[in-house]
């Protein structure tokens, strides 16, 4: 069996964001890169199975610029087995996103896809949810934990209400949440390994699918900052305030 | 407890990707494309934990890439203009004529760090291996007690020293040469410093600690090019530093401030100076309404030739700022640090050894540079008009004196509460950001994961709740830059005990250069661990 994982470049979660100053996007100059969190969890989960004996092959994938194969190298440094990058603007939408990973399971044949549940830069989180169903196969989503079974897997989400456990078929796609492992650290002979592993190039185009983003985003803003707070003396002082702003 | 550690061989390994280290591979693989090189650097990425002002001199540049110009690193602006001030709480006072060694004219400013990360590409191009998050702890020593290599830290080791479910242990990096370029005050230098008493012959160290804020500006204030040099209020006469203001394109400027460790007011702040530098008249409306975009601080080496130890040692050398290579009256160590290294290089090059490099050093250029203005920074021991008037004469005869000035270790020059008396300050109330030290943190984008062992060990907590307490009112609660250090109440003891706020750390080394008792040891976290400054 081959477990296909999406993996995205994406902003380091310990940088401060900071918006252009002409509105257009974020300030990425000089800005680290990582993998997306989510995304290293389903790496880990992923490589688990397989250290399991119970997938043959991990394949990473992304799809982005050229930079992006430098997440590539760090998940090959983990343990995957090869990587692919897919070519594209890398503000490709989450439909796009999802054909061109429908094409590349279906180029693959691979039984199983782990994806992080979103993305920390754009926090779109549909990817996966997308990709099950252009697939037509079944889909568990925020899952923390995975047991794989034959021709089925039995999955335990994480839901509003606690935990809920299902059991899917096989070919299906899992979105990873957060409690669903804690990922290595990579070694540092891994490293210079993963730097032998094949990375292969593809286009959109090869795989057939129109990366023609449908929204076109007008505006980039900051969060309005927070008013700073005041001390005040005593208890009248407390009271004071809270009539002039009219919440007594 | 022993266990089986991998290990992988190369013909030198390199400790910290700066300019010296960086400078070091790539002219070691221009030279001798056969030597396997390898780079350990602790930060999570190349340049992260580099800071610096900088007004860079090309030379190194122009020596490894003659047509770097063609493809500069992303942040590199022509010097345009230099000025130079004295300041008073309330006037600015203009020099008609900068000191020669200000002129940057053919200089360029760059972000250190993405001068750093621009090298890390070049160098990885020439196939030099460079590992990011990976630090090197302690020295490996082989049967006749030469270096042969160093230890990476071990990951995922929890708070109380045990093995968390993730734990890897670090591997051994073998080598024939090892090159330490860990910057000031580096944690490996320092032990092998004194392992094999390297500074037996040389003065103490003697440091500063720089802040660095970069900030992006609303239009039009900004003249790309300049460099102002400051000095004076908000710091007293005894107390030896300045600022630089540093003004790049796209509307952005970075303000650097260094306060000498050698001070000796035990309540001063080092970081209070630097905030209130920036509310003098002088700036006014220049900041308002601008960001900062990051900030970060470091300790530099300010001891120069007499202060710099032994370069070699069986199996190891040292180049860079580890060993401290600033021209002080230049305010600049990045070109000879880069010349450390590519002489480094060459030396290994030639001789495929590290033995003799001291001797080849001291006969370089770049040793008589540091030779001639030796004597400048300790002149400034006795305030700020004696240390310009020995500047000023040092100038004019080029170092040509017949004596060289001592420096003194900084630790050892704190006062005591009781003898001493506070000049007026003149501070300002400030409304400036950041508005304190974690504020300022916040911009470093320090990241430690809180579930590691404390590095920095401190080796008697009760001098600080008591001898310390009494005598300094521990100072480490004010030097450190980002508030690591805090006398809080201890609930079972009573009185105050000091808690460590590891996690806040940006690797500057103050503490364990000032600490009065020299009992707080800086250690490397795990790696990956530390700052992830941007563009500085």
């Amino acid at each position: 069996m081959k477990i296909l994982v999406p993996v995205k470049r994406v902003v380091d979660y310990n940088v401060r964001i900071q918006v252009k100053s002409d509105n257009s996007g974020v300030n990425l100059d000089g800005v680290k890169m990582s993998v997306n969190p989510f995304d290293e969890i389903a790496v880990e989960e992923a490589l688990r199975i397989k250290e399991r004996g119970e997938a043959e092959e991990v394949i990473a994938v992304t799809i982005g610029d050229s930079a992006a194969q430098e997440q590539l190298r760090t998940v090959l440094a983990m343990g995957c087995d090869r990587a692919i990058l897919v070519e594209a603007p890398s503000d490709l939408e989450p439909l796009a996103v999802a054909k061109t990973l429908k094409a590349l399971v279906e180029k693959e044949d691979a039984q199983l896809v782990i994806a992080g549940k979103q993305a920390i830069d754009d926090d779109s989180g549909q990817v996966a949810q997308m990709l099950a169903a252009l697939l037509s196969c079944a889909q568990a989503t925020f899952a923390s934990k995975i047991e794989l079974a034959g021709d089925s897997a039995k999955v335990t989400r994480e839901v509003d209400a606690g935990l809920e456990t299902i059991e899917v078929d096989l070919p299906a796609v899992v979105s990873a949440d957060l409690r669903l492992n804690e990922p290595r650290y990579v070694k540092l002979p891994d490293i210079m390994k993963a730097k032998r592993k094949p990375i292969d190039t593809l286009s959109l185009a090869e795989l057939g699918v129109d990366g023609t983003n449908q929204l076109t985003v007008s505006n980039w803003s900051a969060p309005s900052a927070r008013e700073p707070g005041i001390k005040v003396e005593d208890v009248a002082g407390l009271v004071g305030k809270l009539k002039e702003k009219g919440l007594l | 407890m022993t266990e089986e550690r991998d290990v992988m061989e190369y013909d030198v390994v390199i400790v910290g990707a700066g300019p010296a280290g960086l400078a070091t591979a790539i002219k070691l693989k221009q030279l001798s494309p056969d030597t396997s090189v390898c780079v350990l650097e602790k930060a999570s990425m190349v340049g992260a934990h580099s800071v610096a002002g900088a007004a860079i001199e090309p030379g190194p540049l122009d020596e490894l890439f003659p047509d770097w110009r063609d493809n500069p690193p992303p942040v590199c602006v022509d010097v345009s203009k230099d000025e130079f001030f004295f300041m008073t709480a309330k006037r600015s006072i203009k020099f008609p004529l900068n000191p020669p060694q200000m002129n940057n004219h053919g200089n360029y400013i760059v972000s250190l760090g993405a001068m750093c990360a621009w090298l890390g590409e070049k160098a990885e191009a020439l196939e030099v291996e460079i590992y990011p998050g990976f630090a090197a702890v302690e020295a490996l020593f082989d049967d006749q007690g030469a270096v042969m290599g160093v230890r990476v830290g071990d990951m995922g080791i929890d708070k109380d020293g045990k093995q968390k479910s993730g734990y890897t242990p670090g591997i051994d990096i073998h080598a024939k040469l090892t090159i330490l370029s860990e910057g000031c005050r580096g944690s490996l230098s320092k032990q092998l410093i004194k392992h094999f008493e390297l500074d037996s012959a040389c003065d103490p160290q003697t440091y500063g600690i720089g802040f660095k804020e970069l900030w992006q500006l609303p239009q039009g204030r900004v003249t790309p090019g300049l460099v102002q040099h400051m000095f004076g209020w908000p710091l007293d006469n005894m107390t030896y530093g300045g600022a630089s203001v540093y003004h790049l394109d796209n509307d952005r400027v970075s303000i650097v401030f260094v306060v000498g460790l050698d001070y000796q007011d035990p309540n001063l702040m080092p970081f209070e100076c630097f905030q209130q530098f920036k509310h003098h008249p002088m700036f006014e409306g220049f900041f308002e309404g601008g960001e900062i975009v990051s900030a970060g601080a470091r300790a530099i080496n300010e001891g120069g030739f007499q202060s710099m130890p032994k370069l070699e040692m069986p199996g190891a050398i040292m180049v860079g700022d580890a060993a401290g290579m600033l021209n002080m009256p230049k305010l600049k160590g990045i070109h000879t640090a880069m010349n450390s290294g590519i002489l480094a290089a060459t030396h290994y090059a030639e001789n495929k050894s590290g033995e003799g490099y001291h001797q080849a050093f001291l006969a370089s250029s770049t040793a008589k540079e540091l030779h001639a203005v030796r004597n400048v920074r300790p002149g400034f021991r006795h305030g700020m008009l004696m240390g310009l008037i020995n500047a000023g004469f040092e100038t004019v005869t080029g170092g040509r004196t017949p004596w060289t000035l001592a420096n003194h270790a900084d630790h050892s020059e704190l006062q005591k509460l009781a003898s001493y008396v506070p000049p007026n300050r003149e501070y300002v109330e400030r409304t400036l950001a950041p508005r304190d030290r974690l504020a300022s943190q916040y911009l470093a984008a320090t990241e430690h994961d809180e579930d590691q062992p404390v590095h920095l060990k401190v080796a008697d907590t009760t001098i600080c709740s008591t001898q310390c307490l009494e005598e300094y009112n521990n100072p480490c609660t004010r030097f450190c830059p980002v508030g690591v250090y805090e006398m809080v109440e201890d609930e079972e003891q009573g009185g105050l005990r000091l808690q460590i706020n590891a996690s806040n750390c940006v690797h500057c080394k103050t503490c364990d250069i000032k600490d009065p008792y020299q009992i707080i040891t800086w250690v490397p976290p795990e790696g990956g661990s530390g700052p992830n400054y941007q563009n500085l």
